[in-house]
């Protein structure tokens, strides 16, 4: 039982993490219908941009309160992405929104091979370890142990994505956004200004994409340039799951992606008689994703057809 | 008038053929006596970069289906050879009988990809695809244990060369009153593979099969309405893709005699994506210009090092890293510059015209 309330509070909290990158992912697709392929990489970069500040910070003074020297680490982080989401669809989509299908998915791949070699060049190959700044407390709960860190990271996940839905949904500029989803066209002849509202939707999502990265890297005690490949490609997987395009979707698909692959760890020795092992961890995402694009393209929430010509 | 006029451009064609064959016959001496044997290998491996780009495009140039984990069969080709001619398993089978099982692996798996994937869109199907080379790489890593049949991470050693009866075509013979190296017999046995494959794209490139397939690419619903078999056909590209990846692979395995999950990455999918793309997608010389580039171009790229070195006196950037960083440059350049490649063919020029105008 305590090994089963382990593995929830595990998936749940990679889960609300996923879920955090998943929406910048659905975001975008709703309005563009465009994978962005880079986005993995913000997150990244988000992660070494507030190591960085929270590392130099943590040594020039070491007095400072460490939830303090982690809020100046993502008051810097998220400018950066931000700036960075901006950038990447000004000049790598903007330019092709009417080309086909294939060449921004491909400029998508470009930006994201660069912004990892960009990474690389500025902070090397090496795994960088997250300063042991954070409160180190853990809690013990009917067996299991939850620790600090972990419900930080629940409940800053849940209060954003508690404010993103009121923003979408009481805001004019969520207004906007809903309306681009629906027709980009029909929104423009409404007067919305179809470029700002794209350009505000990578802002948000890059915004998520940092505080994301930050999360990730706290929890597991490190970043690495390479960090951002493995998972977009499962904060997509749960973007899809949860149905591409819709906001609760892409929460519940984090969600759910985070149960699964701590159950799966967890479990799937037991499972299959000690052949496989929790190395494999990182094939569940895959699976999930190719089921359900087989079983089920629309994802669990998605009403949007997506077998368009 | 017209008879001679045919007559003549028969023989200039025959005159290009020939000098062609006779280029690509001395090239390795050639860059040998210039350049140095390293470059010789190098060839060797844009004769295989050809093949894969070319077994590539067959997915995604001519049927239009996006395919990011085409590596998978090129691992499974590789992995094939490598069970059945290397001490791992104390097999060692001759490589005409390998080379076809690995290939034969391969289709079917792109058949087994293929199938359920058959309904989704451009980037859908890209990331299903992307999904399935990593599940392919992730089993490949990790099936060492508790039955040891990859190897894991450490890959597969020893793995034998091509044999035709007592023929090591990895060591050196003298042949005619020449001495030829192991890399430079390895370049004609590729030479005359990639010139098969070769051959195969241009025939179904005008065949009712590739007419078929553009149609695909084009429009499915308008294809399936004039009664193309849709299903059968996307099919069949896939299998006919993956069945070059997985020779391919098999080369590459008898060639290196070490194969590992590492040589068979994301990245490397990407790497003969972007041979397509930059080349030309659909377009057989494209492509072929595409990958010859792309292999050549980090070793070139090797000598900025020393430019560093004269310039600042030191190392700042390694070539290593400034590689894949170029290569995405070029990918997003290409793609907003010239949307068709360096080398694109006059149908998909004039699309594009279309699609800008």
């Amino acid at each position: 039982m305590d090994i089963f309330l382990q593995q929830l509070i595990n998936g749940l909290v990679l889960g609300s993490v996923y879920a955090l990158v998943a929406l910048g992912y659905t975001m975008v697709y709703g309005i563009l219908e465009l994978i962005n392929f880079a986005h993995g990489e913000i997150t990244m970069m988000g992660a070494m941009v507030a190591l960085s500040v929270i590392g130099a910070l943590a040594l020039a003074a070491p007095g400072l309160p460490g939830v303090l020297v982690l809020a100046s680490g993502l008051v810097v982080a998220i400018p950066v992405c931000v700036a960075l989401g901006l950038v990447i669809e000004r000049v790598a989509y903007r330019p092709l929104r009417h080309a086909p299908r294939l060449a921004p998915l491909i400029t998508a791949i470009g930006v994201s091979i660069i912004l990892q070699n960009v990474a690389m060049l500025i902070w090397g190959k090496q795994y960088i370890p997250f300063p042991a700044i954070l409160p180190q407390g853990r809690h013990t709960l009917y067996g299991a142990s939850i620790t600090d860190v972990q419900i930080a990271i629940l409940l800053l996940a849940t209060a954003i994505m508690l404010l993103l839905i009121l923003m979408v949904q009481k805001t004019r500029l969520g207004r906007a956004m809903r309306a681009t989803a629906q027709s980009r066209q029909v929104a423009s002849l409404m007067g919305v200004d179809v470029n700002r509202v794209i350009a505000a939707t990578f802002a948000i999502g890059s915004a998520l994409a940092a505080v994301a990265g930050v999360m990730v890297s706290a929890y597991y005690g490190l970043a690495h340039y390479y960090m951002g490949f493995l998972l977009g490609l499962k904060a997509f997987s749960a973007a899809v799951l949860g149905g591409i395009g819709n906001l609760g979707g892409a929460m519940l698909g984090g969600l759910l992606l985070g149960l699964i692959e701590s159950f799966g760890a967890g479990y799937i020795g037991d499972l299959t008689g000690g052949f496989l092992g929790s190395n494999y961890q990182d094939v569940f995402a895959f699976f999930v994703l190719i089921a359900v694009l087989v079983f089920r393209p629309s994802g669990l929430l998605g009403a949007r057809v997506v077998e368009r010509a | 008038m017209s008879s001679a006029l045919s007559l003549n451009k028969t023989r200039s064609r025959w005159l290009t053929f020939g000098l062609l064959a006779l280029g690509l016959a001395l090239l390795p001496f050639l860059v040998d006596a210039g350049l140095g044997r390293s470059w010789v290998r190098l060839l060797d491996l844009a004769l295989l970069y050809v093949m894969l780009a070319l077994g590539l495009n067959i997915v995604v140039g001519y049927a239009g289906l996006l395919d990011l984990g085409y590596v998978a069969f090129y691992a499974l080709g590789a992995y094939v050879y490598a069970w059945l001619s290397s001490p791992h398993f104390g097999l060692h089978l001759p490589f005409w009988a390998v080379l076809p099982l690995g290939a034969a692996l391969a289709a079917l798996f792109g058949v087994l990809l293929g199938a359920p994937t058959l309904r989704l869109r451009g980037d859908y199907l890209a990331i299903v695809t992307l999904g399935f080379g990593e599940i392919i790489r992730i089993f490949l890593n990790n099936l060492n244990a508790p039955v040891n049949i990859t190897n894991g991470p450490q890959g597969i050693n020893l793995i034998d060369p091509v044999r035709l009866g007592s023929f090591d075509l990895s060591q050196s013979h003298a042949l005619f009153g020449y001495t030829f190296t192991g890399i430079h017999l390895t370049y004609y046995l590729f030479l005359l593979f990639t010139l098969m494959v070769i051959f195969i794209s241009m025939r179904l490139e005008d065949s009712r099969i590739g007419r078929a397939w553009v149609a695909i690419r084009e429009d499915e619903i308008a294809a399936a309405a004039t009664g193309i078999n849709t299903r059968n056909l996307k099919l069949l590209a896939f299998a006919m893709g993956a069945t070059f990846g997985g020779l391919a692979g098999g080369l590459f395995a008898s060639f290196q005699g070490f194969i590992s999950p590492e040589s068979f990455n994301l990245m490397e999918s990407i790497m003969i994506l972007c041979m397509i793309v930059l080349g030309g997608m659909g377009h057989i010389p494209g492509v072929i210009f595409g990958a010859v580039v792309l292999t050549l171009l980090p070793e070139a790229l090797r000598y900025t090092g020393d430019w560093q070195r004269n310039l600042f006196g030191r190392i700042y950037i390694d070539p290593a890293d400034l590689r894949m960083l170029l290569f995405g440059v070029a990918l997003v350049a290409v793609m907003l510059y010239r949307p068709a490649g360096l080398l694109p063919s006059t149908r998909r020029r004039r699309e594009f015209a279309d699609a800008q105008g």
